[in-house]
């Protein structure tokens, strides 16, 4: 069952549509990332789920509720961590956990997420005190104290170093596993690739990809890059006319021996490395330190968010 | 297993309990600012002992109708309260909550952000009560002022002149797009606000044109409305009515204008 539903939203802002016409579903349970270049309408889209903003047109759900009209119930059963805010300098870590906990009817224990997200030694430190990394901590916490359905996190583990952001990501599958469905913002396809059960990758307002991981490198023009050192020159021009291949790129690299060396790294799918093996095989040109390996969802995400551009 | 449960409280208390929530941590944050605390609470009232340590004000004045100079000078530390919260404190907190993404991110809790500007404006108003109570206990037991002679006049005027400076307040943060620019036209208003409420030469004293003009603003009017009730009249229709009429003046641009964000 769906339980975040965004159908034909737009949104613009001084006649700019920064949402143009965006649709997913994201399911009950499952980890489900929202990823693109900076100024894509992410957070705007977000936003509308979480009910900051009034949609231009189209209908967003949460659990069946429009957040808008229905915002007080929504709340209940949102949780939201925003992509920019604070709070009073001078709250401490355990005054913010206790108000938020305040909120909600059947509060989680603060103490415990405190303890899970390493706050513990920080409970009597003024917010305006705190580091960038104890900060975002603290709003993870202050987004799940309420125990919520659906939890909404925007740019999750910008500002932690990368041993919070792996704990951090240990929690949020955790929290995933105790039945919370996870929105997430993010623009590290690290954390894509790691946490999210599907992405969706938005570009310019709309959605150019809706796939698992896997299935979004799967769909980029370029899933496969292949990489070798021709033992004759090659023309490149002939390697580009090759089915599925997306680029084809020389490097010179520097080799003990025999001084420079040209190696050859191609762009492509499945299809190409066939290809791509015959044309050696006509020319009677061997590849040395051959590699074909699956393109990264870094590379994935460069070649879908780039075709428009 | 049958647990015996509570019936779920209503939609209704669980707000009005984040409320009481929201404002009980804004009052341990308003307790956590000495500066603040200072300027609404002890500094009119520091003024007001200052000015009766000078022999002259302890001295009855022809010119004054035989009052004293301290006599004139309670209500003015009164007002000064209300303007020292209303121009110089709430408009900064107010538009640093909005600013810095605060309203926001209560507004996605079942909490309203309206609890947090309605807690500031209820700790600002109960702050200058205090420095109400402060200045005519120090007037009346070190310099012998009377209490208001006129009380039920006197507690008209001090309501309307703390709802016209809390006003005055919201409608600067309404207008001011950030903090600094908040502080700034606080600042500046609080300058011309402080000579028309009469605390470098009691309004009594203005010449009659001046004396006039001044009774056209919030707190010239209430100045004068104070000191009427504290010297045992009713405090004229016309200075209640100017100062109540910018409270509603400044309550409407603050609605007209407040954003959210």
């Amino acid at each position: 069952m769906a339980v975040i539903e965004v159908r034909g939203l737009r949104k613009a802002y001084g006649g700019r549509a920064v949402v143009d016409g965006v649709d997913f579903a994201v399911e009950e349970g499952e980890i489900f990332g929202i990823l693109g270049p900076n100024g894509a309408g992410k957070t705007t889209t977000v936003e509308c789920v979480e009910g900051l903003r009034v949609p231009d047109s189209g209908t967003v759900r949460v659990a069946g509720l429009d957040p808008v009209a229905d915002h007080d119930r929504v709340t209940r059963l949102l949780g939201a961590q925003l992509q920019e805010s604070e709070l009073q300098a001078k709250l401490t870590v355990q005054d913010a956990l206790e108000l938020y906990s305040a909120f909600y009817r059947q509060p989680t224990d603060w103490r415990r997420l405190a303890l899970r997200l390493g706050l513990t030694d920080s409970l009597g430190t003024r917010f305006g005190r705190l580091s960038g990394g104890q900060k975002q901590r603290l709003f993870i916490a202050l987004a799940l104290v309420g125990d919520p359905r659906v939890v909404v996190l925007d740019e999750l583990t910008t500002g932690l170093d990368p041993r919070s952001r792996r704990d951090t990501w240990q929690l949020i599958e955790e929290v995933r596993d105790s039945g919370v469905t996870v929105l997430l913002v993010t623009h590290f396809m690290e954390e894509a690739h790691r946490l999210c059960d599907r992405i969706a990758v938005i570009d310019k307002g709309r959605v150019v990809a809706l796939d698992t991981p896997a299935g979004v490198i799967g769909r980029a023009a370029s899933s496969t890059v292949i990489s070798f050192t021709p033992s004759s020159p090659l023309d490149e021009r002939e390697l580009a006319e090759l089915p599925g291949v997306a680029s084809v790129v020389t490097s010179v690299v520097a080799s003990g021996q025999e001084g420079a060396d040209r190696r050859l790294v191609v762009n492509g799918t499945d299809e190409t490395v066939t290809a791509v093996l015959s044309l050696l095989a006509r020319h009677r040109i061997t590849a040395g330190r051959l590699r074909v390996v699956d393109a990264t969802l870094d590379e994935a995400f460069l070649d879908l968010t780039a075709q428009e551009a | 297993m049958s647990v015996p449960t509570a019936p779920a409280p209503s939609p209704g208390s669980v707000r009005s309990g984040a409320s009481a929530a929201v404002l009980r941590s804004e009052a341990r944050l308003f307790r956590r600012e000495p500066a603040v605390l200072f300027w609404i609470i002890a500094f009119p009232s520091l003024l007001l002992t200052i000015l009766g340590l000078v022999p002259s004000f302890r001295e009855a004045d022809e010119a004054l109708g035989g009052r004293r100079g301290i006599d004139l000078y309670v209500p003015v530390a009164v007002v000064l309260s209300v303007l020292v919260a209303g121009a110089q404190t709430m408009p900064g907190v107010l538009t640093g909550y909005r600013e810095r993404g605060i309203l926001r991110r209560l507004s996605t809790t079942p909490a309203s952000p309206k609890s947090l500007l309605a807690a500031q404006i209820v700790l600002h108003g109960a702050a200058i009560l205090l420095s109400v109570l402060l200045a005519l206990t120090i007037g009346r037991l070190a310099f012998g002022v009377a209490l208001p002679e006129q009380p039920a006049g006197y507690v008209l005027a001090i309501v309307l002149t703390v709802l016209a400076g809390l006003a005055l307040g919201a409608a600067v943060s309404a207008l001011s797009r950030t903090t600094k620019i908040a502080q700034t036209v606080g600042t500046i208003a609080f300058f011309p606000m402080m000579f028309t409420a009469g605390v470098y030469a009691p309004v009594q004293v203005m010449p009659e044109l001046l004396r006039d003009i001044v009774g056209l603003t919030p707190f010239g009017a209430a100045s004068q409305a104070l000191g009427q009730a504290a010297a045992g009249d009713w405090p004229s229709w016309s200075h209640l009515g100017v100062t109540g009429l910018w409270a509603v003046l400044l309550v409407g641009a603050a609605v007209r204008w407040f954003r959210w964000e």
